[in-house]
């Protein structure tokens, strides 16, 4: 055996090692998770002397049935879909018409605009929320879908990404269809939207998975228990840690609030990756 | 999310002409400003006018719920500020959390980017599993890390117990409260600079690794001579993103400690919260978010000038 072969072999030894390494730390990084499963599939009297195991016996489906029975649980995911829904449509029309004007047309104080729109950016949730509370406050509007929603609709990177997809896109598909007379929201709506369905969905899921688990601003804005969005109906239940609702119960929360935005990711995990790269500027 | 893009290209080189314009020319800029009009509407009400409303409010002695309470207080709620132990204490705390989370989180996500990359259905599995943390809600990752961390509860105080240690309070102990919500922090955030260094790995290309193999470069030279001078821009994003962000802390210090103990946890985040919801005194918030702010745009700028020079380089 030549040298060169037996040096292959070993490199082919230590990468099945690694490969073995991560992916037990890959199965640690998962162990909590399992375990919350575990737990929420457990009755509230066995977790009650021990919470440890990672398989659920004995078994009940208590804690999710009592959940919809008794629990304001359903009433946050209503809200949580409702406000993640509007807040993704309006971001994607919102986006989508700024970011095309700024790839295609002509216009008066473009560089000023856009020059304000990227300043935008620099301005964190941290400095705005005070502020918006005491106008919400003003306007008697606190506790509404209306206020969950309005305040994350203006996302500068939204208007961003789909400017650089638009830019991307060769003129000469518009230009067939400006001989024949299209206007431009014929050709916007008929031409370029449908191009940049792969931008549309990264930004959506993004929109989606943030709105879901905005906290924040849900937290100052919504007082309500009915109003709550279920990250933030979650996040109260943990103030009164396991007293009123039993630690199963809890858990079953858990996995209620998380398995919307998990099976979104399992579907489109590439657009996901897709969106990260994208925001890096490449 | 806080990603701000590398403003590198921008699409304004057009001829600045002062010509007359054409009727077309105008009506094309009515087009323009309908498509404009949504996206600056939310704008300017939601973003830019609450934005110097919050310096307007930190001018005042403002109460979160009595309209009566509106008096100028000029600078003093800043004087107030720079002389308030707590708002020290609270900035300490922040860049404690910061010195701790942003190195650890760069390294670890690089590690598990270069252990993750490559073909393989383990890696992709491993990949899915890393990122699929940081799709979960604020208060669902501080659920369950609450629960990992407990004594008489969790999962590693067991471990501590058979290994024959006396398990630690984590977050109740001034030393390990932090680094608890450190942890917690990392568990959830890999997954997204994770996703920029394997794109960056991606984009490497084969040939150099190939001249390596030739040359009968180890594994660690490869490292140190190809790979981590391919990713530095990528490194310097992450970084960048990662302080900014990690500034940003709020729902783990609230839900896991919420500032405790004796307010070893409590961020310039959660004061400000504290400051407006819990003592109704949103002058003074808007003032420490002003700071805040402060800090996080000097970090942006750099993000802007440490771009611009790898341009130039």
């Amino acid at each position: 055996m030549s040298a060169a072969a037996t040096r292959s072999g070993a490199r082919l030894w230590v990468d099945r090692l690694l490969v073995a390494v991560t992916a037990l730390v890959a199965l640690l990084w998962i162990l909590p998770v399992v375990w919350v499963l575990a737990m929420s599939l457990k009755p509230n009297e066995v977790l009650q002397r021990s919470t440890w195991g990672f398989v659920p016996t004995p078994f009940t489906l208590d804690n999710y049935i009592s959940l919809f029975r008794v629990s304001q649980v359903p009433r946050w995911l209503m809200n949580s879909a409702i406000v993640a829904v509007v807040m993704t449509v309006a971001v994607l029309v919102v986006s989508s018409l700024a970011g095309y004007a700024f790839a295609r047309l002509r216009f008066p104080f473009k560089r000023t605009l856009f020059v304000l729109m990227i300043a935008g950016l620099m301005i964190p949730e941290q400095a705005v929320f005070l502020p918006l509370h005491q106008m919400f406050a003003d306007w008697g509007v606190h506790n509404t879908h209306f206020s969950l929603v309005t305040p994350r609709v203006a996302v500068p990177i939204g208007v961003f990404l789909m400017m650089q997809f638009f830019r991307a896109v060769p003129k000469e598909l518009e230009e067939a269809a400006e001989l024949d007379h299209a206007s431009r929201f014929t050709i916007f709506w008929k031409i370029m939207l449908p191009l940049s369905l792969p931008a549309l969905t990264t930004l959506g899921l993004f929109t989606f998975i943030h709105a879901w688990n905005d906290f924040l601003w849900p937290l100052v804005s919504a007082t309500r228990a009915d109003m709550y969005t279920v990250t933030l109906g979650l996040g109260s239940i943990q103030g009164n840690f396991a007293q009123s609702l039993g630690l199963g119960s809890m858990m079953a929360s858990a996995v209620f609030a998380s398995i919307p935005i998990v099976v979104l990711f399992l579907i489109f995990q590439r657009y996901i990756v897709a969106g990260v790269a994208m925001s890096a500027g490449k | 999310m806080t990603a701000a893009p590398q403003v590198r290209t921008l699409p304004l080189a057009e001829p600045r002409t002062r010509a007359p314009r054409s009727p077309a020319r105008r009506r094309e800029g009515l087009t323009a400003f309908l498509f404009l009009a949504p996206f600056l509407a939310v704008y300017l009400l939601f973003l830019i006018y609450p934005f110097f409303k919050g310096i307007w409010i930190s001018l005042h002695d403002w109460d979160l719920m009595d309209d009566s309470i509106r008096e100028w207080w000029g600078f003093l709620n800043y004087s107030d500020l720079w002389a308030d132990p707590i708002f020290w204490q609270a900035t300490r705390n922040t860049l404690y959390f910061v010195a701790l989370t942003v190195p650890s989180m760069t390294v670890l996500s690089l590690l598990l980017a270069l252990a993750v990359s490559g073909g393989g259905r383990v890696r992709a599995v491993c990949r899915t599993i890393f990122l699929m943390s940081s799709v979960f809600s604020v208060t669902v990752v501080t659920l369950i890390w609450t629960m990992v961390l407990s004594t008489d509860r969790g999962l590693i105080a067991p471990v501590f117990q058979a290994l024959g240690f006396e398990p630690i309070n984590f977050l109740g102990s001034p030393t390990w409260a932090m680094p608890s919500l450190t942890v917690t922090t990392l568990w959830w955030g890999v997954g997204l600079p994770m996703a920029l260094f394997l794109a960056a790995l991606g984009a490497i290309p084969r040939e150099l690794y190939e001249a390596a193999e030739l040359d009968h470069a180890s594994r660690w030279t490869v490292f140190w001579r190809i790979t981590l001078p391919s990713i530095r821009h990528t490194l310097v994003l992450v970084l960048i993103l990662q302080i900014v962000g990690q500034f940003q802390i709020f729902g783990q210090a609230q839900l896991m400690t919420n500032g405790g103990p004796s307010g070893m946890t409590r961020t310039l985040v959660l004061y400000i919260y504290d400051t407006a919801f819990r003592d109704w005194l949103v002058g003074y918030a808007a003032a420490i978010a002003l700071a805040l702010f402060a800090m996080m745009f000097l970090f942006s700028m750099l993000q802007l000038w440490l771009g611009r020079r790898g341009e130039e380089s």
